[in-house]
């Protein structure tokens, strides 16, 4: 498939709605993460520092999505494999020790504050990418 | 904060939302060339100048306060919706599917909740 074909497979159809979700976080992720970070780092740095980790996470998912070549879909695959262990990780230490997490995270039980679409998203994000990498040219019709 | 300026603006998203979704049920891409496309595109319109009245508003009044709010966060859910709704906008209109009214449609449903954000702040319960 060349190259431009698959960038436009991986933003078209169902990827462009996953974008759109994966945009949303990535403002909210970020805004609540600096504000977390200027406004009261030292009263729960461990979770602050998550939140920005996912922050980061979410807006490099939302971009390299969005591009899409060869290379660019690496990262998004990175992106949304760490964002999977993340969740996955951070869901369960916030149930099994929630000493170590004063304030919420996006990730803190499961991402159940948010829908549960912290888990859900990544799962998308990596069978998308599963799916557009072999995917004929009308997928997104 | 001015209540029925933000019961309005979230009825009407809501409804656009509700609009978007039919769109998505019924296969239609937002082409703009039918009356269900072009309608929803005049109501997400005049709800993008809404949101750009409530910034305005919202900003006098949180510089008219003495109240204790956390501004930034307030100013950010002002400015939020008045900046997402136009980039949903174009990434929906961009898509020649079915698709595209269901980004549309997560834009319009961002605005809601952070208008209830925006309500708790100025609640001071935030």
């Amino acid at each position: 498939m060349p190259e431009d074909t698959l960038a436009r497979t991986t933003r078209s159809g169902p990827g462009r709605l996953l974008i759109a979700v994966y945009g949303v976080f990535a403002l909210a992720a970020t805004a609540r993460s600096a504000v977390q970070i200027a406004t009261r780092f030292d009263q729960a740095p461990l979770a602050y520092l998550l939140s920005a980790l996912a922050a980061v996470v979410y807006v490099l998912a939302t971009v390299t999505l969005a591009l899409g070549s060869r290379a660019w879909r690496r990262v998004a695959l990175a992106s949304c494999a760490v964002e999977l262990a993340g969740v996955l990780a951070v869901g369960a230490i916030s149930f099994l020790a929630p000493e170590l997490f004063p304030d919420a995270t996006v990730w803190s039980h499961f991402g159940s504050g948010y829908g549960f679409i912290p888990l859900v998203l990544p799962v998308l994000g990596l069978l998308w990418l599963r799916r557009t990498a072999s995917a004929p040219r009308d997928l997104a019709t | 904060m001015i209540d029925s300026l933000a019961l309005a603006l979230t009825v009407a998203a809501l409804v656009a939302a509700a609009w978007a979704l039919l769109l998505v049920a019924l296969n239609k891409p937002l082409a703009l060339d039918t009356k269900l496309t072009l309608g929803i595109a005049g109501l997400t319109l005049l709800l993008e100048a809404g949101l750009l009245v409530q910034a305005v508003i919202g900003i006098v009044r949180l510089v008219g306060t003495d109240r204790e709010l956390s501004g930034a966060t307030f100013v950010g859910y002002l400015l939020a919706p008045v900046v997402v709704l136009p980039l949903a906008g174009l990434w929906a209109v961009a898509e020649r599917s079915r698709w595209g009214a269901s980004v549309l449609a997560v834009g319009l449903l961002s605005v809601p909740v952070m208008i209830v954000r925006l309500q708790q702040i100025w609640a001071g319960h935030a």
